[in-house]
């Protein structure tokens, strides 16, 4: 079977700004590529111009077999799109929408019909299908949306953040659906900014920096680049930074990164095995915890991981001045080996 | 019917080219979409009614008595003016939904769909012709209320707003072209009005342009929709026609020609 997309190479400038700088994609049939970077990565230019929106400046791509730049009326076809662009008539009643692009794919008035209020059905929209799009919520417009990209049985559907702003539970509406499209045999390329996202949905995950690929892989390949789980810990007492980190780096055999403000220390583990060890040895050497966290590595861990640099620029705690001299202080006196990681901002990872 | 799955479905080779057929039929499907946005929006159908009522009333009887001695004496006069005013006006909805639908990315989805190229252009403006035809029949409705009376026959005066029409529709195709050029919905209502007050008032639309200056006249005479005006005023309550009721489509087909290719080329460059 061949891979239901494939870019290579692709390019597109905006003016100065280089948006993708010889990106290459791929997606078997019936699979979910997630597509993961920042804001500003170039994972809506790809999108758009797999979609046939936007004419590449260089490279090449293929949708279904078909060529996008030469052959966009036969991808068009095959395609189904729904994000942050493409979107649906806030004027029009739900019903009108998803009628409106049955006629606009060719079908008869009567099956434009069924299909939007077997859509509508489907996606949970049946009592608000007479109302306008502009009195839907948000997680109610995403469904519409992606109700509309369905309407043509698209064998190839392209979500651009498709939860984005949305709430939890919304959120996992939508995943559900996706799921669903999936087991009916869809190929899904789906950009997000999420990391549980794209694990949640995901075959393969390609992340995506400055319009550069910059790792592929499944999502477990992935996280256990980027070292799974994140342990945070802050001791009550400042002065016991040092001790903490000894203790974290002897069980975690990795070496603790201090924040900027020198009060927490966060290191990647393993798994939840080694956190009761953890928490026996602190509690013996007499050290009280202020914070003792656990947490998926977050997008910004891959990216930096990744490409050595943050995903975002993080505001500047409020605490930093005061907290900082003392905590450094404090890590360069006792763990005079580790000083240098210590104090150095969270950069310590590779 | 296959309920069971949200996109399985006979999968058939995709077609490598459109038939004109189809774009002509994806043009009506957006056609239909402009009308039902109309008669959903009961804020723009209000506002397209108002304008031309509320025109009415301000002329007649504001300025009737000044101009023509009476307001009743000038409102025949001023009505064919009004409504090449109101549906002039009306045109500027053209670009202001073209500039919304960009915006708002419904636009990408018509794009990302195998229709035809020109429909989403194709079916506004048809959609609008609606709206001009409400803009005519309410402002020779109200007219007639206020006492106008056609002097002619009932065929002239449909003439005449059969020709205001024709002229909005190659109107609009500047308003497109607007719609297209500028950011935001707002820049298309200011930049519109600045353009169109001059051409509407430097013209023979409201009053006689006997009294204007040599300059004013001079620009008056060649404004496009002085002719229209008193196409439609021969039509409507006597007087010459034929060479007005020409020059003017003259004018609306130099238009059609020189906007309507460029409102396309903007439209593909957004693509």
């Amino acid at each position: 079977m061949t891979a239901a997309i494939r870019a290579d190479g692709l390019v597109k400038n905006f003016g100065k700004t280089r948006a993708l700088a010889g990106a290459d994609l791929a997606a078997d049939a019936g699979t979910v590529l997630g597509v993961l970077g920042p804001n500003g990565a170039g994972k809506t230019t790809a999108v758009r111009i797999l979609t046939t929106l936007l004419l590449p400046d260089g490279g090449h791509a293929e949708v279904g077999g078909y060529d996008v730049v030469t052959d966009a009326h036969r991808v068009r076809q095959l395609i189904g799109l729904t994000g942050q662009f493409a979107s649906v008539d806030d004027g029009l009643t739900g019903t009108a929408n998803l009628i409106m692009i049955g006629r606009l794919l060719g079908l008869s008035r009567g099956s434009a019909r069924s299909r939007a209020a077997e859509l509508l059905a489907r996606f949970d929209l049946s009592d608000a299908a007479a109302r306008p799009v502009k009195t839907y919520s948000g997680g109610m417009r995403r469904r519409i949306d992606l109700a509309a990209s369905l309407v043509g049985r698209p064998q190839v559907l392209f979500l651009d953040e498709p939860t984005t702003g949305l709430d939890p539970q919304a959120r996992s509406d939508v995943w559900d659906m996706i799921r669903m499209l999936v087991a009916d045999g869809v190929t899904v390329l789906l950009t997000t900014q999420y990391l549980d996202e794209a694990d949640q949905l995901a075959d393969d995950i390609v992340v995506i920096d400055h319009g550069r690929v910059i790792a592929t892989g499944t999502p477990d390949h992935l996280k256990s680049q980027v070292g799974g789980q994140v342990l945070e810990v802050v001791p009550a007492d400042p002065e016991r930074l040092g001790d903490v980190a000894a203790i974290l780096a002897r069980w975690t055999g990795a070496d603790p990164a201090a924040s900027a403000a020198g009060r927490q220390l966060t290191v990647r583990v393993p798994g939840p095995a080694v956190l009761p060890g953890i928490v026996r040895q602190l509690d013996e050497t007499g050290i009280e915890l202020a914070e003792f966290s656990l947490r998926k590595s977050s997008l910004d861990e891959v990216f930096l991981t990744l490409t050595g640099h943050r995903a975002e620029e993080e505001p500047v705690s409020g605490g930093a001045a005061a907290g900082s001299p003392a905590g450094n202080e404090i890590a360069s006196d006792e763990v005079s080996h580790d000083d240098a990681r210590l104090t150095e901002p969270e950069r310590a990872a590779r | 019917m296959t309920t069971g799955t949200l996109t399985a479905g006979t999968r058939t080779e995709p077609a490598r080219r459109l038939s004109p057929l189809t774009g002509l039929r994806n043009s009506f499907t957006l056609t239909w979409r402009s009308v039902l946005k109309i008669r959903t929006n009961a804020e723009d159908l209000v506002g397209l009614s108002l304008q031309p009522i509320m025109f009415l009333l301000l002329f007649v009887y504001v300025f009737g008595g000044a101009i023509s001695g009476s307001p009743a004496h000038y409102l025949q006069y001023v009505l064919p003016g009004i409504l090449v005013q109101t549906v002039l006006f009306a045109t500027l909805g053209t670009g202001l939904m073209l500039n919304q639908d960009i915006s708002t990315g419904i636009f990408d989805r018509f794009r990302s769909l195998p229709i035809a190229r020109w429909a989403p252009l194709a079916g506004a403006i048809m959609g609008d012709v609606t709206r001009y035809v409400i803009s005519v029949v309410v402002t020779v409705g109200f007219g007639m209320i206020l006492g106008f009376r056609v002097k002619t026959n009932p065929f002239a005066a449909i003439a005449a707003c059969l020709l205001v029409l024709a002229f909005a529709l190659a109107m609009c195709w500047i308003s497109a072209l607007i719609g297209m050029l500028v950011k935001t919905a707002q820049g298309v209502q200011v930049f519109g009005f600045t353009a169109m007050f001059p051409i509407v008032f430097a013209s023979g639309l409201l009053v006689p342009i006997a009294t204007m200056p040599g300059w004013l006249q001079a620009f008056a005479k060649a404004n496009p929709m002085t002719l229209l005006a008193a196409a439609c005023r021969g039509l409507m309550i006597g007087g010459p026609v034929a060479v007005q009721a020409g020059e003017s489509m003259l004018w609306a087909l130099g238009i059609l020609v020189v906007f309507a290719p460029l409102a396309v080329r903007a439209y593909r460059r957004k693509t």
